[in-house]
């Protein structure tokens, strides 16, 4: 690969690193939306054991990772490419020799692993001392899980990709972009997970890529999808990584033509 | 070989149409009306290798359009352009390759970072060996004076300084043909006068060919050996700046500083029967407007011999920024225009689109 992509990265990376104050406060908040959670859930629970598949100590350890893993991958691409395309900057990246989509691809990742590093973690250690989270013991899981979690940015940094490409074709998307985050933490489990909701919305998302963000990795990783059944979901994520890259590359040829740089 | 190739080149776009009011809001939610604009309208245009080309015409003419076209920003609706040999918008990756560009009112640079690392990063972009990078940077740094200015972010840069650092990242991967639009707006006259007697050397020196848009004409004579003036998205104009000058001005005038106040109706009955004019700008002097077929000596011994008593004489050419700016006002009426150049061009092809 090109170098100039891994350099990228690092700039990203090193940029997110220079403006790190603002994620300390975002750490606290997440540990604040997860105690919520927890004690909306126990409240639920009450006197039942089990719920939807999950005991309580399953959903505690689901919604402290599920938004633990919300806090790598959640990006602002769509939003970015979105401003990019509304004031024109964008035209200077077709006088660029690279793929304007892999530059953005990989700023987010370069953020990506600055949430890893400086936000999951820390943000995991501090959840888990503070609430009953019961951590995967066998070292497979782990494995299998940073695994997934690599998907689950990829996809939803597709989603954001797409999203924030229609700007091409609606002159203001802003509303799009809000309905897409607001879609995206629900559909993807990490509001209510997905075994909860009723069976006909149930069976429409499994045919959605939302679940593949969130609650498939965040069931490894609470033990309730195990075994073979955990390889599979492993390859639900890989599809949908494959499967979305065509509407991306079909979006971004049309626009290609429909390009309108403003003050031209 | 030719560094730019165009023919027939059209750009239309649809814009959006706002009717009025809520119901106007309404219609355009469900139903939305276009207005086709045509911005560059069937020009052809060739540009040799080495050459410097100055592309000018008022706002909204169809300069950014065009340089948006041949440096594969925007894909023409019709006609064909070969730019160093490649169909810009066909084999993008490749031909940006060999093209540098600066848009005078977009930084290229990436902001947050510092200026030395940009330039890496765009060594790494275009994949130019580490040697070679070093010469170059070396050099350029040296011609624009860049030294301590590297290590700053470009956010904290001047308009000054960071247009010389946009030059220097268009050209760190040395590209045959260099694409400016507008690379002097908003400098002050000592970074514009850098910038020019850069230019000229790198094209020089490299043989690079240029094509700059720019509203300041004295750009254009520093630069250039060719201009080519577009009205309303059609080529009025393509040639030298002489020729421009001399086809364009009507005259000279000649300010006369008088001893006392000088009679305006005096004047005109001693230069009478010549076909000049004259008018009044202060106290004591006068201009007289005399068209190119008139004889300045005949004039001036009319008026000399006339017995008023003289001061000061000058003679002025018209200069550029008047020749041009009085194409642009009549340009509404560019079939006038185009007549008075006396060039063959198509007209009216197709009548305005829309309404613009």
């Amino acid at each position: 690969m090109n170098s100039a992509y891994l350099d990228l990265i690092r700039i990203r990376f090193l940029m997110m690193l220079a403006y790190r104050v603002n994620y300390y406060s975002g750490i606290i908040i997440y540990a604040i939306n997860i105690g919520a959670y927890y004690f909306l859930w126990e409240a639920i629970f009450g006197e039942q054991t089990v719920m939807g598949g999950f005991t309580l100590a399953q959903m505690t350890t689901y919604v402290a990772v599920s938004w633990m893993a919300r806090a790598f991958y959640f990006n602002n691409l769509d939003r970015e490419i979105a401003s990019e395309i509304r004031d024109g900057s964008v035209a200077i990246q077709f006088i660029r020799p690279y793929s304007y989509l892999l530059v953005k691809m990989m700023q987010g990742f370069g953020e990506g692993i600055f949430r890893l590093l400086l936000f999951m973690v820390p943000g995991l250690i501090i959840v888990c001392l503070l609430f009953p989270v019961t951590l995967p013991t066998e070292p497979g899981v782990w494995v299998l899980y940073f695994v997934m979690l690599v998907f689950s940015f990829l996809i939803n940094s597709q989603i954001n990709i797409l999203t924030g490409l229609f700007a091409f074709f609606v002159e203001n998307n802003e509303g799009m972009l809000r309905m897409k985050r607001v879609l995206v933490d629900l559909f993807s489990g990490v509001v209510v997970p997905i075994s909860f909701f009723p069976g006909w919305l149930a069976v429409t998302m499994k045919w959605l890529p939302f679940q593949a963000i969130t609650y498939l990795p965040s069931s490894v990783f609470t033990g309730r999808t195990a075994g073979d059944e955990a390889l599979r979901v492993l390859g639900v994520q890989v599809i949908w990584f494959l499967v979305l890259i065509i509407p991306i590359l079909l979006v971004w040829r049309q626009a290609r033509y429909r390009l309108f740089v403003q003050g031209g | 070989m030719l560094a730019i190739d165009v023919q027939d080149l059209r750009k239309q776009f649809n814009v959006q149409k706002n009717r009025e009011g809520l119901s106007g809001a309404l219609k355009d939610l469900f139903k939305r009306e276009y207005n086709q604009i045509t911005a560059v309208k069937d020009i052809s245009f060739q540009i040799p290798q080495g050459e410097i080309c100055g592309y000018i015409g008022e706002n909204g003419a169809g300069k950014s359009t065009t340089i948006k076209m041949l440096t594969g920003i925007l894909v023409p609706t019709s006609g064909h352009i070969k730019v160093n040999g490649f169909v810009p918008f066909k084999e993008r990756e490749k031909f940006v390759k060999g093209i540098g560009v600066v848009f005078g009112q977009r930084s290229q640079l990436w902001w947050d970072i510092g200026v030395i690392e940009s330039f890496q990063l765009l060594r790494k972009v275009y994949r130019v060996p580490e040697d070679e990078f070093r010469k170059r940077l070396d050099e350029l740094v040296e011609r624009l004076q860049l030294g301590e200015l590297l290590n700053r972010p470009v956010r904290k840069l001047s308009l000054g300084q960071r247009m010389r650092c946009e030059l220097v990242a268009s050209l760190l991967h040395n590209p045959s043909i260099l694409f400016l639009d507008e690379p002097t707006i908003g400098l002050d006259i000592v970074v514009k006068t850098e910038i020019r007697d850069f230019l000229m050397k790198i094209n020089r020196e490299h043989g690079t060919t240029i094509l700059l848009t720019t509203h300041d004409l004295q750009d254009i004579e520093a630069l250039c050996s060719r201009v080519i003036m577009l009205d309303d998205g059609r080529i009025i104009y393509d040639g030298g700046l002489d020729e421009l000058k001399s086809r364009w001005s009507k005259g000279r005038e000649i300010h006369f500083q008088f001893a006392e106040h000088p009679q305006l109706d005096n004047l005109r009955v001693l230069t009478d029967g010549l076909g000049v004019s004259w008018s009044q700008d202060n106290e004591l002097t006068a201009t007289m407007f005399l068209p190119h077929a008139v004889n300045v000596s005949d004039a001036l011994a009319r008026v000399v011999g006339g017995g008023a008593g003289i001061r000061d004489i000058k003679i002025v050419e018209t200069n550029t920024d008047e020749i041009v700016r009085e194409i642009y006002q009549s340009g509404s009426a560019s079939s006038e225009a185009t007549k008075k150049l006396g060039n063959v061009v198509a007209l009216d092809k197709e009548a305005h689109q829309g309404n613009e």
